[in-house]
Order: structure tokens, then C-alpha cells, then sequence
């Protein structure tokens, strides 16, 4: 039954291919599915008005913000060594970032124009 | 099958006594069982314990009704509890007692038993400065019954209690099995 | 070399668990079983066995602290009775459905109300569904015996499920007799502790307890109905090795004088052994009858019963519960009609409750069982009554 990380078993797989105990014994194989295509709004970050507070990356509950190390400066000339982006992959869309920036850096825009 | 009920009170030893006679008996290598009346255990209420020996292996286990021996610890529950139900012709009265056993058997109002008695609350509280009369009463027991020896009876004792509780008990035994007043 | 001593059921199981060194015990106190951890807490204190003892809240709590430390790959035991084996219902499932190989005693015991701490098997029946292995046992020296086959049969690779060992609260918790100890080597070299199922292990980082959705949940079920019937044949294998190594085996059932028998009685638990004394005595009186007692309640022995019971006219099945509402009889009068059936053996059934809520069992009640089911086999018909032998008017 040892598959490498990430192995998600095919819908077809019956009763004697499935480790028991419902035991999913593949450590990381939920990024294998992708929950993006659930969202109705998705967030957008202001990189100018973000200040790195890091709020949004604590609160979200998909662990869908990510901290890139990629320098930004403001039009003010402000300059940030880290920028934080939205993994559209697995963001819902649920809001929680826009609601507890507290610079209100993050908007929620249709997902649908 | 010998079948022994005890009556005692919650305090005095009844139980223990009863396990303790099953274990001299297992001992010897015979079969045994003993058990409480079941329930909550309260202390100075009447209680009643059982023990079942035989040679060979023993598959009943409801409560006894028709003992061969009763044992009683407390000479008050002559009057207050109905200890000599059921007890076979020619069946044994062990008792705690400081009357001579005519007079017992007047109180007993039975002809057709045997009797034997000690005083165990003075062997009790002189040997082991508590009123626990229950080892006293295992002495009364085997010399009037030999149903186990005195010998697997100090076993007994000896493997139920730490080490300096038992040389206690074992000194009350003997002085029970010596003091005992047996009417056959 | 094999001590024998006097023990109650209680601590027999207390020595067995002590034997099988676990290593994390979980319980909460509760009237008839207390003294199984009160004597495992002493052992502890002692410094006999190496075990952590968590003093839980509640047995709900009891079982899911017994459910984490398995996870996390420890040999482990708990032990409940009654409303605590009903509290722990919910959790009783995650055991099983997560293949957890948990060991739990249950001194058997009435439910409320009103209140009641005697014996009857009103809790083991409501676990019946629960996907655990139950052993209902008859002596203390089957506790004892049973407890070490338990930790074999559940940590099985083929079967990976919790057991119960059942007994009778007070009547064999309570009761002391001759138990032979083995040594405690020996018990350890019979089952040694190889962590067979799947633990949580921050080196090889797995989900257990996932959500199951309608695609995958099927499967899951369906892999506990093929270990528990795997059981069957692993609880036979092992004891008979059980029996090899220390010279005592019981079988999935027990019959007793049922060779020549011409009715049978069923039973288990204590009154199993009062009725082998019954048995004796009708026989004296020239009543052919024997006995087959069920000792393996989960998963059901189903070609025994058929076998042992093929031949007889009349069944007289003695159960220590009340199935309420159920179109016949007790529950495992129940099994028994559903095996025999199931089996082709047709034979005139009967279904006796007697024992509830710590009522005793005297040898006249079983005699008074046989001397029904002889009747019912001499009029050859068939009976729809459930007798409640005992009941007052």
C-alpha cells in the first residue's frame, strides 16, 4: 500500500486497495485537490496599501496566502522584503482575509465579471 | 459441597473471612468460591458472604439457602436477622459469643445443630486492639468443622494480609482454635 | 511455573492486563468493575507495571483516551460497566471503524432505571452493533484466560479490532476462586508487542479519522464486516494456541452433556455455570438434556450453534436481557433462531428471560426452564410465548 506522498486513489479503488480504518496514510495529498472552483468572490491584495502585517497569512483557514521573499517598494518609496499573494488554487473565497486586514488592503471581487 | 454463610456487619471481616476459607481450601487443593451479598456495602449493617468448597470443580453460583455451616460474627444478629434459615439438620453454628453454648442453643430454639462458639471480640480487641472478629472466627470454624486444616487456614491468612497484620491474625486464629467451646 | 490463587473476575482481568503489559490504561470508576482499576492503580504504585493510568472525566472520555494512545501505537485498556458502557456508545464505533485493537472488560450490569448496580446483559446487547469482538465469559479463570486472548485476536494484522470480555458484575466480579496465574514471561512471550496497525508517527505523518463521504464510507464498512467474520477463524486459532502453550482452551461455545441430548438449553455468562449444575441434576432424574454455552457473543459462531444444537428437539435459549419490542424473545434467543434457521436446523425454540437486574439465578429456575423445554419437545408444537420465569404477578 506504500505510495509515495501525495497518491490519491483512483474513484474506482474497491474495498481490498484501501488501507482500513479510512486511514490515508499519503501525508500531503490534499493539495491534490484543488478547492479554487468553489469561490463566487476572490480576494485581490492591494500590494500599496498591504503592510506586511501578515493577518490575512494567520487567519486564512486554507492556508491559501502565501508569504513570497520577493522585495516590493510603494509609488511612496516604502520598501517591503517580503509580498504576500492569494494561491487561487485552494482559496475559497470565503473573505476572512478581506474582513481582518486591518489596512483594508484586500478586496473581494467577483469571481465572474 | 460445603456451603458456609456468613453474617456479620459491614466492618467486621465477614467477606474477607469468607475468601480467606476459600483460599485455605484452594490451598488444599480442593475448589472453592466466595462472595458477598451483593450490593452496596455500609458499614454496621448486616452482611451476609458465602463460601462453597468442594473436591470437585463447583458450577453453581446463586446465593446459598441451604447451608451446611453459619458463621456469625455478631451475637446481636441472633435476634435481628434470620441467620438459621435454611441451615441443614445437623448443620453448624459457628458464633461469636460470650454464653456457654446450652444456653446459646436455648436462644437458638434448635435442637437438630451443632454448635460451637468463642468469645472473638475479646481475642479481637486483646490481640489485635480492634473489634474485628472475623480471623477469631476462622479458628472457632476449622476446629469444629475441619473442613480445611488450622495449618492452610494461617496459610490463608498469611497470603491475604501484609506481614505484621497477619502475624496479628494468625496469633488470633490459634488463640480461637485453643479457646473454642465445641458442642458436637 | 503456574501459581494458583484465589481471585475474583475483577482481579483476574487486573492480573492479565498486568501480564499483557500495556501501556495506558484509561477508565472511570463505576460500580461493579472499580476494582479491576483500582487494582491495575496498585500495580502501578507498585511499580509491577509500567504504565501511564489516565484518571479521565467520564467514560465517553475514557474511551476516546483509550482511542488516542492506541493511535498512537500503545497496548491499552479500559473497563466499564452499565450507564458507563452507554455513555461510551458514540465512541465505542470510532474504535472499531478506526481498527483500533483496544481490550476493554465490562462486569456486566443492569441499566436504569431504576437504579439498579446488579448484574443482567442489557449494556453488552446495546453493543452488539457497535463492530466489536464480545466474549461473554463464565469464571475467572476464562477473565483471566480470555483478557491475554483478547490482545492476541485484536492486534491480529488480519483482524485489527477492539474486543470485549464480558462477565457478570458481582457474580463473577465478586465472586473469589481458583485462578492458575501463568508466568508472567510466558504471557509476554505469547503476545509480543508488535505495533501491527497504523499509528500516528510524526516521522511518517498520516490522517486518521477523515471525513468519509458517500464515495469512500461503503468500502470502510464493508473491510469490518470481512475482519470481523475473519475473527471467527482467528479467535479459534487462537485458542487453540492459547491452549497449547497453557493448557487451557474453551472454544467459541461450550457444550456440555450434548452428545446424547435430547433438548438443550442455551446460555452464557454465570448462568451458564449454575445451569451445567442443573443440567446434572435433571439428568439424575433421567431428562436428557445439555447445554451449549455461548461464549463468543461478536462475531457469531454460527456453524457451531448449528452443529452442537442439529440434533436436539427442543431449544430453551436463556437470556439475561430483554430485547423490547422484538417479535420474539431475548437477544440472543434471537441469534440462535436466526442461526438455526439460517442452517437448516429446524427444532422447536424457545425463548427464556430470567437474572434481570440482579435477580438470582437459582438452580430451580433453570430446572424449571428444562422442564419446560421437555414438555414443549413432548407436545412437538411450536411456542410464540416468551417465558419471564420468575416475574411476579
Amino acid at each position: 500500500m506504500a505510495k509515495s506522498s501525495r497518491y490519491v486513489p483512483p474513484p474506482s479503488t474497491g474495498w481490498r486497495k484501501l488501507p482500513i480504518g479510512a486511514v490515508i496514510p499519503w501525508p500531503g495529498n490534499s493539495e491534490e485537490y484543488k478547492t479554487g472552483s468553489w469561490r463566487t468572490l476572490r480576494p485581490v491584495i492591494d500590494q500599496e496599501r498591504c503592510i506586511r502585517c501578515a493577518i490575512c497569512w494567520m487567519y486564512c483557514p486554507d492556508a491559501a496566502i502565501i508569504e513570497l521573499k520577493q522585495e516590493y517598494t510603494t509609488k511612496a518609496g516604502r520598501k517591503y522584503d517580503k509580498t504576500y499573494v492569494v494561491n487561487y488554487d485552494y482559496c475559497k473565497g470565503c473573505g476572512i482575509c478581506a474582513n481582518e486586514c486591518p489596512v483594508k488592503a484586500i478586496k473581494m471581487e467577483p469571481e465572474v465579471k | 459441597m460445603i456451603e458456609i454463610r456468613w453474617h456479620g456487619r459491614g466492618g467486621q471481616g465477614a467477606v474477607t473471612a469468607s475468601q480467606v476459607t476459600a483460599e485455605a481450601a484452594i490451598i488444599e487443593g480442593k475448589y472453592a468460591q466466595a462472595f458477598p451479598e451483593f450490593g452496596a456495602e455500609r458499614r454496621g449493617a448486616p452482611v451476609k458472604a458465602y463460601t462453597r468448597i468442594d473436591e470437585k470443580p463447583i458450577y453453581i453460583r446463586s446465593p446459598i439457602v441451604e447451608p451446611d455451616i453459619v458463621v456469625i460474627l455478631d451475637p446481636s444478629l441472633l435476634v435481628s436477622e434470620p441467620v438459621l434459615d435454611g441451615l441443614k439438620k445437623n448443620g453448624w453454628v459457628i458464633i461469636n459469643s460470650k454464653k456457654p453454648v446450652d444456653e446459646i442453643r436455648k436462644t437458638l430454639g434448635r435442637s437438630d445443630v451443632k454448635i460451637a462458639r468463642v468469645d472473638a471480640d475479646t481475642i479481637a480487641l486483646q490481640i489485635l486492639k480492634v473489634p474485628i472478629v472475623n480471623t477469631a472466627m476462622l479458628g472457632v470454624l476449622v476446629k469444629a468443622t475441619q473442613i480445611v486444616s488450622l495449618d492452610s487456614i494461617i496459610d490463608a491468612v498469611s497470603r491475604r494480609f501484609s506481614e505484621r497484620i497477619a502475624k496479628l491474625n494468625i496469633e488470633v486464629v490459634k488463640k480461637a482454635y485453643e479457646e473454642a467451646e465445641v458442642s458436637g | 511455573m503456574v501459581k494458583r490463587t484465589s481471585l475474583s473476575s475483577n482481579y483476574a482481568v487486573a492480573y492479565a492486563v498486568k501480564m499483557a503489559d500495556v501501556d495506558v490504561i484509561a477508565a472511570y470508576p463505576i460500580t461493579p468493575q472499580t476494582h479491576i482499576v483500582e487494582k491495575l492503580s496498585e500495580f502501578i504504585a507498585n511499580g509491577e507495571l509500567d504504565a501511564e493510568m489516565i484518571h479521565v472525566e467520564s467514560e465517553h472520555s475514557a474511551m476516546s483516551a483509550t482511542i488516542g494512545a492506541s493511535a498512537a501505537g500503545a497496548r491499552v485498556f479500559t473497563a466499564t460497566a452499565s450507564q458507563g458502557l452507554e455513555l461510551m456508545h458514540e465512541i465505542l464505533h470510532i474504535a472499531s471503524g478506526m481498527r483500533l485493537p483496544i481490550v476493554m472488560a465490562v462486569a456486566s450490569r443492569a441499566l436504569s432505571p431504576p437504579i439498579n448496580i446488579w448484574s443482567d446483559y442489557s449494556d453488552i446487547m446495546n453493543a452488539r452493533d457497535t463492530g466489536w469482538i464480545i466474549y461473554i465469559v463464565s469464571s475467572a479463570q476464562e477473565a483471566f484466560d480470555t483478557i491475554i486472548q483478547a490482545y492476541k485476536l485484536a492486534e491480529n494484522k488480519e483482524v485489527l479490532l477492539p474486543v470485549m470480555v464480558a462477565f457478570d458484575g458481582f457474580v463473577l466480579s465478586h465472586t473469589f476462586e481458583a485462578v492458575d496465574l501463568p508466568e508472567e514471561e510466558e504471557v509476554r512471550r505469547f503476545i509480543p508487542k508488535q505495533v501491527t496497525w497504523y499509528t500516528l508517527d510524526p516521522e511518517n505523518p498520516m490522517t486518521l479519522g477523515p471525513l468519509g463521504p458517500p464515495e469512500w464510507y461503503y468500502e470502510f464498512k464493508y473491510q469490518q464486516v470481512v475482519a470481523l467474520n475473519k475473527a471467527l477463524e482467528i479467535a479459534k486459532q487462537v485458542d487453540d494456541e492459547y491452549g497449547k502453550v497453557f493448557g487451557r482452551k474453551y472454544g467459541l461455545v461450550e457444550p456440555y452433556r450434548l452428545d446424547d441430548a435430547e433438548i438443550a438449553i442455551v446460555a452464557y455468562g454465570a448462568l451458564a455455570s449454575t445451569a451445567k449444575a442443573a443440567v446434572d441434576e435433571a439428568r439424575k432424574n433421567g431428562v436428557k438434556v445439555g447445554l451449549l454455552r455461548l461464549r463468543l457473543f461478536r462475531p457469531s459462531p454460527v456453524e457451531e450453534i448449528a452443529k452442537y444444537l442439529e440434533n436436539v428437539k427442543a431449544v430453551g435459549v436463556m437470556d439475561r436481557a430483554i430485547s423490547f419490542g422484538a417479535p420474539y424473545g431475548g437477544p440472543v434467543f434471537a441469534d440462535i433462531m436466526e442461526a438455526l434457521y439460517m442452517k437448516g436446523v429446524d427444532t422447536l425454540l424457545s425463548s427464556f428471560i430470567l437474572g434481570i437486574g440482579g435477580r438470582p439465578m437459582y438452580l430451580h429456575d433453570v430446572l424449571t426452564v428444562i422442564n419446560k423445554v421437555k414438555e414443549i419437545a413432548e407436545s412437538g408444537r411450536r411456542t410464540i410465548e416468551t417465558y419471564y420465569i420468575g416475574v411476579r404477578e
